[in-house]
């Protein structure tokens, strides 16, 4: 192929490529806004209806129903996808329920490589058995620990909240908004939280610390939290990232498809470069 | 008629033949109760049963992994400490395919050998550490390429590394069963697979470190960096080389009958130039960790328990050795060289497991700490890849010199036996 047909073949097979992508653009629908929970701990009475909800919603076993579960902070666990804890704060006792956030760009989605883990169109992120070879990388790079691993099982599955994306499906509420029952969940686009946190903190500035937690925290998420001590005190990390966390390796992927054209290219340059004369008569011969 | 039924009695008793001689191949040379097949077989026994454990209960019954700690020493030292030892193979295929430094032809068989069997057995051990290892081909098959993944990067470069590496190592199998033609077509590939091994080596290695990026708030600051892929990649040539250099004062002992002279004689000179090459990439990785640790601006973390671990790392493990290599280049002492690559293997071991498990959620009150059954496994791993590479030692032209046919200049472009001679006429000449 000399140069005048290789030029003219790319023309061609660009010419080509080119209405494709465009008439693609057209048909694209506009993307979904993705839904969310607005956590308002100041409403919160710790009467853990939530958690039982979510229990019998999902399959689990209920949890214990007595006070004392609240002695000890507890984590999301592979039987309970959602949990209240209580803290002493400098403004007395406070109640935050703690589950999986939902980041925008999440981090364990990111990380795995089967996508099992996967990031819904709507914002919830979920987990799909078929695909997941358990290798834990999303454990790994959950900013928030969230995923939890069966290590009990010969099967092991990862338990998380899926933000009851059946349900949404369905049309209806998780189920925790809608057992709670003292309004200290609310459910919608996530746009429209901000906006309701917002116009809550002006109204009563004195009952909030200023701080929406996950409207920036690890580029984002859909579970959002309102509060009125300082987030740290009630068991949140308030050293996390404001980007996202996929922003943290995306440099080095982007590395990789350079490495992979202008590598073996530079190799096969100093192999050549290094063949001395007897090298080069001798593959003459061999090519007889 | 005739004609067919007598090719085809050919074919028969060729099959035949084959059929014998590998059976007979089959077979272990030399005793079987020695010391070392007794504690072997026990310890393989042993992780037999403890797997069976693993795979009917469950992850929990034999490990100590926990919510906090997914990933422990399988992960820690078998793969990600277990590639960086295999990096010999990259490196030394690159010194004499690309580089044509002919000197360390002698150990190119050997040594690709070696990072075979480690990627197979460290990458296989992963399949013990897999929750669901049946769908460990999901990001090869179908619908679920997770390609925002750097594991499915890693997976794949896995892959297709054991790939190149199973291509580079093939002439010595085809020598092994006498295919004169095959063998000659496999060695018309090694320069290619050799080129597509170092690249995707290159990815891999920095790849294994790139699967922390995203525990940024988890590791200690100390280890954690955006550098971690280039700190992974240039660690990568000095402990693949200290385990090139360690193996081999090994096996010098070990297969001594099946050496040749002029191979005996040439290898102290590629031992001291190894060792240059380590020294050289070791001032390297050192300075770039310097560089890192004062642009993070990290001297507040010094003086505290782990800021003291963080410093017996990189004093005791990379600062010591590389002097003891530059002192050993240069006056060709042969034994301090051992004693720097063991140095540095140690090192290795460090580094990897202080970022995937030690400095790992350092602040977390109950720390990971591996269960006996976890490092029996380990062991299991080590000796299962050692007999492999002893059964084939033994069996194939590895540090034996190929067969006549294969070295005849008019059948192949390789010119092994002739660069042997060289070394040895070039020992005596510097004697």
């Amino acid at each position: 192929m000399n140069r005048r047909t290789f030029v003219q073949t790319l023309g061609v097979a660009g010419a080509s490529v080119l209405p494709m992508h465009l008439g693609r653009a057209e048909q694209e629908t506009p993307p979904t806004e993705f839904v969310g929970i607005l956590v308002d701990t100041t409403r919160c009475v710790g009467c853990r209806s939530c958690e039982m909800a979510c229990a019998e919603t999902h399959g689990f076993p209920q949890p214990n129903s007595d006070d004392a579960v609240f002695e000890k902070e507890r984590t999301p666990s592979v039987l309970q996808w959602s949990v209240v804890n209580r803290y002493q704060t400098d403004k007395g006792e406070v109640f935050a329920k703690k589950q999986c956030m939902h980041c925008n760009q999440p981090a364990c989605a990111s990380a795995c490589l089967t996508k099992a883990m996967l990031k819904t169109e709507e914002g919830p992120v979920i987990w799909r058995e078929g695909k997941c070879m358990g290798c834990r990388f999303c454990m790994i790079s959950c900013p928030f620990d969230v995923p939890k691993f069966e290590y009990d099982s010969p099967i092991p599955k990862i338990q998380k909240c899926t933000l009851c994306w059946e349900r949404l499906q369905e049309g209806q509420q998780p189920a925790c908004v809608e057992a709670c029952p003292a309004e200290a969940l609310t459910f919608g686009k996530r746009r429209t939280l901000i906006e309701e946190a917002r116009r809550r903190i002006a109204k009563n500035p004195n009952d909030y610390v200023h701080h929406l937690y996950g409207e920036h925290e690890a580029g984002g998420t859909s579970y959002m939290y309102l509060s009125k001590v300082p987030l740290a005190q009630i068991g949140f990390r308030t050293d996390l990232d404001t980007t996202s966390y996929p922003e943290l390796s995306k440099d080095y992927l982007y590395a990789v498809p350079i490495v992979l054209t202008l590598w073996p290219a530079f190799l096969l340059a100093l192999s050549n470069s290094t063949k001395r004369d007897s090298d080069l008569s001798e593959s003459g011969e061999t090519y007889e | 008629m005739n004609n067919g039924n007598r090719s085809l009695a050919l074919v028969a008793g060729e099959s035949r033949r084959f059929a014998a001689f590998l059976l007979s191949e089959l077979k272990p040379k030399g005793k079987i109760l020695t010391p070392f097949n007794i504690i072997a077989g026990v310890i393989l026994l042993v992780a037999a049963v403890l797997l069976t454990i693993r795979f009917t209960k469950g992850l929990a019954a034999t490990t100590n992994l926990s919510q906090d700690f997914p990933w422990g020493i399988w992960i820690g030292f078998d793969v990600i400490t277990g590639v960086a030892f295999a990096g010999g193979a990259y490196v030394v295929t690159f010194m004499v395919y690309v580089m044509r430094l002919e000197k360390y032809h002698p150990i190119v068989r050997m040594t690709v050998l070696n990072g075979f069997l480690a990627y197979v057995f460290y990458a296989g051990a992963l399949l013990f550490d897999l929750g669901r290892p049946w769908n460990v081909i999901n990001p090869i098959i179908g619908n679920s390429f997770g390609v925002s993944s750097v594991m499915f990067l890693v997976a794949w470069h896995f892959m297709l590394y054991m790939m190149t590496e199973f291509i580079e190592f093939s002439p010595a199998i085809a020598e092994w069963l006498g295919w004169k033609r095959v063998r000659k077509v496999l060695g018309s590939l090694t320069l290619g697979a050799v080129i597509l091994g170092i690249t995707l080596s290159t990815l891999h290695q920095s790849g294994l470190g790139a699967l922390f990026l995203m525990a940024k708030n988890k590791i200690h600051p100390l280890w954690y960096s955006e550098f971690i892929p280039i700190l992974f990649f240039v660690s990568s040539i000095f402990a693949g080389l200290s385990m090139v250099i360690f193996e081999g004062s090994i096996s010098q002992r070990v297969f001594k009958s099946q050496i040749s002279r002029g191979h005996r004689l040439a290898h102290d000179d590629i031992v001291i130039g190894l060792a240059r090459v380590c020294a050289g990439t070791m001032y390297i990785y050192f300075f770039l960790k310097v560089l890192v640790f004062v642009h993070g601006q990290q001297w507040t973390y010094i003086n505290t328990p782990l800021g003291y671990w963080f410093l017996v790392e990189i004093v005791g493990f990379v600062l010591i050795p590389v002097r003891l290599f530059t002192q050993a280049v240069r006056f060709g002492n042969l034994s301090l060289i051992r004693v720097a690559s063991v140095l540095t293997l140690i090192g290795i071991v460090l580094n990897r497991l202080n970022i995937s498990v030690i400095a790992y959620k350092w602040y977390a009150p109950q720390h990971y700490v591996p269960s006996w059954m976890e490092i029996e496994i380990t062991l299991a791993v080590v000796v299962a890849e050692i007999l492999v590479l002893r059964w084939i030692v033994n069996r194939m032209p590895i540090l034996r010199e190929p067969p006549q046919w294969a070295t005849d200049r008019k059948g192949t472009r390789e010119v092994e036996f002739v660069t042997r001679k060289e070394g040895e006429k070039q020992w005596a000449t510097t004697m």
